[in-house]
């Protein structure tokens, strides 16, 4: 991470300051860092601690008076087949879903910038719409779009005589719905994010290859994918962590089931920790998610860097 | 981390940032352009496309002025033929929208507020003052970007029971109150400043707090309207967080009003729940569409080149 300075005469002339510069910058710093630290530092680690102890709701008034319990809450997870569900739900959900949305906004965003001259901003807002939108609102309407009868997606399937599942109450199309909706919703960020980085692109990258000749393909291939790496790693790992934390879709649109087929991890950190009040346990589990949030972040930027 | 360690200059990348509409590389015939025989059918892809994106809209639109009866109808109508306020106002009479607008209003603003004032300073301490420790906080502020929210709610929440914060607004807002992405947007953009302006009014005797309030803050309005923007709209749609910490339903914000509405006894009074889904979205695609210049600028704004 590389440290930046201010450039020019600026640096010499700051640099006599000394103290008075350090005491400026943590005064200035000091509202969020103590906000930070309040709220964010520590909850981290005191999740970690949590996961060790059987904190219940009684423990809420005398926190120091909780029992600890060793490594039982993650020996208990392991053999807990809820938790087992719910981590390949969110793996299968994380793995389909992630491809998908890139794929697609790549695509689109290819479209957008190199396909057409004009109406370039109302597809960008256009695509973007979902973004801005409570998933509340998003994941009741949605809900009502999969109705079986009532809703506008068998009734669309109907004109071209496909007679649509009860999507929401199938085992086996609950999830391929839920997935459907996340894409819907992150498809426009992610166009956005690429088309930035499509068109950060210096033109001069081209004129080279051209003049040896290379076809479209092969300038998509071996000019604008490369370049576009960077941008297209940031679009992952951004919607990775945000999959891998998948809630409220299922929540709101299935809560968990038909028969726990949607049911999430950060679903059954919720359903423990505030239906339950196994805090201890939640802990655990939501730590568990942070190490495979963490880990799987580290491989993307080890797989996406630019080689170099 | 490629992408985001750079210090970038964004003054000047604004400059040189894609003008939306008309394509900015327009005289420049190197970007290679898909074959204009290919045209129709990238029209019609992105025509479908956006529809698939704004017409589960209109369907919710039409549908929460529909009656109860041609709502239960099949095959569905798309447009009403007895268009009626009727959920709307069976609505307001089950649920005390007002009161939940105001509490989401209040919320949003403070948590905008709060980050809008924080960001900067922590922003400008981190991009014009050179301090101990400072690349080292810069390196934590990053990382906790990465952090997964579901990690921090159980000890979140007990630290508001011990703080009795459960049921406030300041439990809802705390957390919230100094995020990592303000941070980050603003030292971006301020280090982007010409240090020779600043120099200048310390020379003329001006301190950091001067600096910062009268020349920085003012400089700084285009990266704080997309920080405003990003911030509000996200406590405004914020589901999880409030839904634990606010247990009253009289301090309820209006997606954990409709979501709790939505999971209860009502799940399928769809033209209730298209009501209310049209009441918690309209404002905010109202605002989206009015600034959706910053929206879209904005990512380019923090540096995803």
């Amino acid at each position: 991470m590389a440290a930046t300075a201010p450039t020019g005469t600026g640096r010499s002339w700051l640099r006599r300051q000394g103290v008075r510069e350090n005491l400026a910058g943590w005064l200035f710093a000091s509202p969020w860092v103590i906000l930070f630290l309040v709220f964010m530092a520590g909850p981290i680690l005191a999740a970690f601690a949590l996961s060790f102890t059987d904190f219940g709701l009684a423990d809420l008034r005398d926190p120091l008076n909780t029992e600890v319990v060793g490594v039982d809450n993650y020996t208990a997870l392991f053999s807990d087949s809820e938790f087992r569900r719910a981590s390949w739900n969110t793996v299968v959900f994380t793995v389909v879903a992630v491809p998908l949305v890139l794929v697609l906004a790549l695509g689109l965003a290819v479209l957008i910038d190199r396909g057409i001259k004009r109406y370039k901003t109302f597809f960008r807002v256009g695509y973007y719409l979902p973004e801005v939108t409570a998933i509340v609102a998003i994941a009741i309407l949605w809900r009502f779009m999969f109705h079986p009868d009532l809703g506008l997606l068998n009734t669309m399937l109907g004109w071209v005589g496909i007679d649509g599942p009860n999507w929401l109450g199938n085992p086996s199309t609950a999830m391929p719905a839920v997935i459907t909706v996340a894409v819907w919703r992150h498809l426009g960020a992610n166009i956005v994010i690429l088309l930035a980085g499509l068109q950060a692109i210096d033109p001069v990258m081209y004129e080279a290859a051209r003049v040896d000749g290379a076809g479209g393909w092969q300038l998509f291939r071996n000019i604008t994918l490369p370049l576009v790496r960077p941008t297209l790693l940031f679009a992952t790992v951004i919607t990775s962590i945000g999959y891998l934390q998948v809630f409220e879709e299922p929540f709101l649109m299935t809560e968990g089931g038909p028969l726990n087929t949607t049911q999430t991890v950060a679903m059954m950190v919720y359903e423990q920790g505030f239906a339950f009040f196994n805090l201890g346990y939640a802990s655990a589990i939501a730590y568990l998610l942070f190490l495979v949030i963490a880990g799987l972040a580290t491989v993307q930027f080890r797989m996406l860097r630019p080689e170099t | 981390m490629a992408t985001i360690e750079q210090p970038r200059d964004t003054a000047q990348s604004s400059e040189a940032s894609p003008s939306p509409d008309d394509d900015h590389r327009g005289d420049s015939n190197a970007i290679p352009q898909l074959q204009p025989g290919l045209r129709p059918i990238v029209w019609v892809v992105l025509i479908l496309g956006v529809l698939a994106m704004i017409v589960p809209f209109l369907w919710m639109v039409l549908s929460s002025v529909k009656t109860q009866a041609e709502l239960l109808q099949t095959p569905p109508s798309w447009f009403p033929e007895d268009p009626t306020l009727d959920n709307y106002r069976e609505l307001f009479e089950r649920l005390d929208f007002p009161r939940y607008f105001w509490n989401s209003t209040i919320i949003a603003g403070l948590i905008t507020g709060s980050n809008l004032m924080f960001c900067s300073m922590v922003g400008y301490a981190l991009a014009k003052i050179e301090f101990r420790g400072r690349d080292k906080l810069f390196v934590l502020i990053i990382a906790t970007m990465m952090v997964p929210s579901s990690v921090t709610l159980v000890p979140l929440f007990v630290l508001m029971s011990r703080l009795e914060m459960v049921n406030t607004y300041a439990g809802v807002i705390l957390p919230t109150a100094a995020g990592a992405f303000g941070v980050f947007l603003m030292r971006q953009f301020i280090i982007g400043l010409p240090s020779e302006l600043l120099e200048a009014a310390r020379v003329d005797g001006a301190g950091h707090v001067g600096i910062f309030t009268r020349i920085v803050l003012p400089l700084s309005t285009a990266p704080l309207a997309v920080l405003a923007i990003f911030t509000f709209l996200g406590a405004w749609n914020a589901f999880l967080w409030p839904l634990i910490i606010l247990q009253d339903d009289a301090m309820y914000t209006l997606p954990v009003a409709l979501g709790t509405f939505a999971i209860g006894e009502h799940s399928t009074d769809y033209g209730l729940l298209m009501a209310g889904a049209v009441v918690i979205i309209a404002p905010i695609v109202a605002v989206f569409l009015a600034l959706q210049r910053y929206f879209t600028e904005s990512i380019v704004m923090t540096g995803v080149k």
